[in-house]
């Protein structure tokens, strides 16, 4: 267990947190437990989808980000940014608007993640032709998704993609076009505006990859506030700054980030599934057949992909529409003068970023087995199911495990106590093995001292 | 309890033809393998073969029952159904041999890879059947 595999983004603050087990009950993975009236997380099994961010009812869970004046430090100072931002604005606001504040607000080029897009539609293309036989090829984008598969369907390490997202794309090209420009590295500070914690975790230790080419992270409701506030003072952004050469997104780029963005750009039989229990389901699922004529797999840990990232400040449903018909009116315009700007500057780099564009290996780190010994793990098996016997099975979450069955593992673990369930208590009072004394000890254990003080009564 | 401590038995019913739970029994003898810490590619191997075979009993039995025996060495996965019964074993055995209606074959099923495949994927595979009585299926995988 001391060996700590991933770095999160998702902070528990002690301090805050009421021990309301709400963050307990939607945790897909079941990671985390209620001990001394606190949330506390299993690191190896959070997976950074964010669920308990959004159950959360007093902020006690944080998303860590880089403190914004870093961004001073260097003096070439990029935002990457997400086009999902752009969608979080009413329609009123045009892009070019958001673009001048960002200008406005120290940033000294702002570039889309997106237009990663291009050079890595034809990567995967071309890694489905030369790896069809493993089918279906599942996409690397949502980093929730990939740490999912590795803890949950370790067998499906093998069919992901193992090319880079258009994120660590774009970085790459932007820091290698201003290198090339005369900027020295040390003065490049590329910051990305994340919708999610995933994404912050994939950048501080990214998976399968071990350097980034970006600086920090900065939350995208950070900025949605910072942008919006700038706007309502009356710093429209118009006249504020003039604007380096407009590189405007081609419709499908704009689109690669919602629900259907890649797939419906990929050859073959593809499907696209949104939301992490959805992407679970369907999973366990296609685990247990050997032949699916699915050649290719969007997943994406969000309700409507990264337009329900938990640091969005914009409706979901809203965000995907607006950048539709954001996409729509590009289709119309076209061409524009920008376009063929980034475009043409990226085709230069093409030999460079293809070169980079292969990750290193995803290894399965399961976290369902119940030992490493198998001698041991069957008789922990044993020892869950006997467990069960005598558990209820109403998974009232009393204990401090999310389920029966969750706590019956954490009993064979040693990580808990029979009990710790409630029925058990009334049971062994009856019997007179438990005093109600000893018992309401073990709840205020397991549920802190001041739920039991004298609110009322 | 069981007496033997190194063994342990499960139990799942299978309804015939309901395809919609289909795959049940699969699933938990998956998690169980994941939690024993099995090989991931002999847990694919079982699972496909299980899979398979518990479709068989879906598609053909009226019922059937799916008995797990598992320990550290192997897991032995029964599936003994009550239905019509397997009248040329050998011939189900030949890659290609199916009895399904062309109606069948165009929704994907009866391909004749049912019997092939499991045989492919197990480590050990033992097949009876009574005509008008059942089946039974019997395959065994090495764990280590």
């Amino acid at each position: 267990m001391a060996v700590k595999y991933f770095h999160h983004a998702l902070k528990f603050r002690k301090e805050v947190c009421i021990g309301c087990s709400h963050c307990m009950n939607v945790c897909p993975t079941q990671a985390i437990r209620i001990q001394g009236g606190k949330a506390e997380l299993t690191d190896n099994r959070c997976v950074d989808c964010g669920k308990c961010y959004r159950a959360c009812p007093v902020g006690a869970i944080i998303v860590e980000q880089d403190d914004f004046s870093r961004i001073f430090e260097f003096e070439h100072r990029v935002a990457l940014i997400p086009n999902v931002l752009m969608g979080q604005f009413p329609e009123r606001v045009s892009i070019n608007q958001i673009r001048s504040v960002l200008h406005e607000l120290g940033f000294t080029h702002i570039f889309e993640v997106e237009h990663g897009t291009r050079i890595l539609e034809g990567a995967m293309k071309e890694y489905m032709l030369r790896h069809g036989q493993r089918k279906p090829l599942i996409s690397t984008f949502c980093p929730a998704i990939v740490r999912l598969i590795q803890v949950r369907f370790p067998g499906l390490t093998d069919n992901l993609i193992l090319l880079k997202p258009p994120l660590d794309i774009a970085a790459s090209y932007f820091r290698k076009k201003l290198l090339d420009e005369g900027a020295k590295n040390k003065e490049i500070g590329i910051f990305y505006i994340t919708p999610c914690a995933a994404k912050i975790a994939a950048v501080k230790s990214p998976v399968g990859d071990d350097t980034s080419d970006i600086n920090g992270v900065i939350n995208m409701d950070f900025i949605f506030n910072k942008v919006y506030t700038s706007m309502k003072q009356g710093h429209t952004g118009k006249n504020a700054c003039q604007l380096p050469s407009l590189f405007a997104l081609q419709p499908e780029e704009m689109l690669w980030s919602l629900t259907e963005g890649e797939s419906s750009r990929m050859p073959g039989r593809s499907l696209a599934i949104d939301e992490i229990s959805n992407v679970i389901e369907f999973l366990e699922k296609m685990e247990n057949e050997e032949n699916t004529d699915i050649d290719f797999l969007e997943l994406r840990a969000c309700d409507q992909s990264c337009a329900g990232g938990i640091l969005t400040s914009g409706n979901r449903f809203f965000t995907v529409e607006r950048l539709r018909n954001q996409a729509c009116e590009v289709k119309l315009e076209t061409p524009e003068n920008g376009v063929t700007d980034v475009t043409a500057s990226m085709e230069v780099y093409r030999n460079f970023l293809m070169d980079n564009i292969r990750v290193k290996k995803v290894l399965p780190r399961s976290m369902e087995k119940l030992d490493e010994d198998m001698k041991q793990a069957l008789l922990k098996m044993q020892m869950v199911r006997d467990i069960m016997e005598s558990l209820p099975s109403v998974d009232c979450g009393l204990c401090g495990s999310p389920t029966c069955n969750a706590l019956a593992q954490d009993i064979a673990q040693g990580r808990a106590e029979i009990t710790h369930c409630i029925f058990i208590q009334k049971k062994y009072e009856q019997k007179d093995w438990l005093s109600s004394r000893e018992s309401l000890e073990i709840l205020k254990d397991i549920w802190g001292e001041e739920k039991f003080g004298s609110r009322k009564n | 309890m069981n007496q033997d401590s190194q063994s342990m038995h499960f139990e799942y019913n299978v309804e015939g033809g309901n395809f919609s739970r289909a795959g049940y029994a699969s699933s938990e003898i998956k998690k169980l393998l994941k939690q024993l810490n099995v090989d991931m590619g002999i847990i694919k191997r079982t699972v496909v073969g299980c899979y398979e075979a518990e479709v068989n009993v879906v598609a053909h039995a009226y019922t059937g029952t799916i008995y797990v025996d598992l320990n550290t060495e192997s897991i032995t996965i029964r599936f003994q159904d009550e239905g019509p019964g397997i009248p040329d074993i050998d011939q189900a055995m030949v890659e290609g041999f199916s009895t399904a209606s062309s109606k069948v074959r165009e929704m994907g099923f009866g391909a004749g890879m049912g019997l092939p495949n499991i045989k492919k994927n197990a480590d050990q595979m033992k097949i009876s059947s009574i005509v008008g009585k059942g089946t039974t299926l019997e395959i065994t995988m090495l764990l280590q």
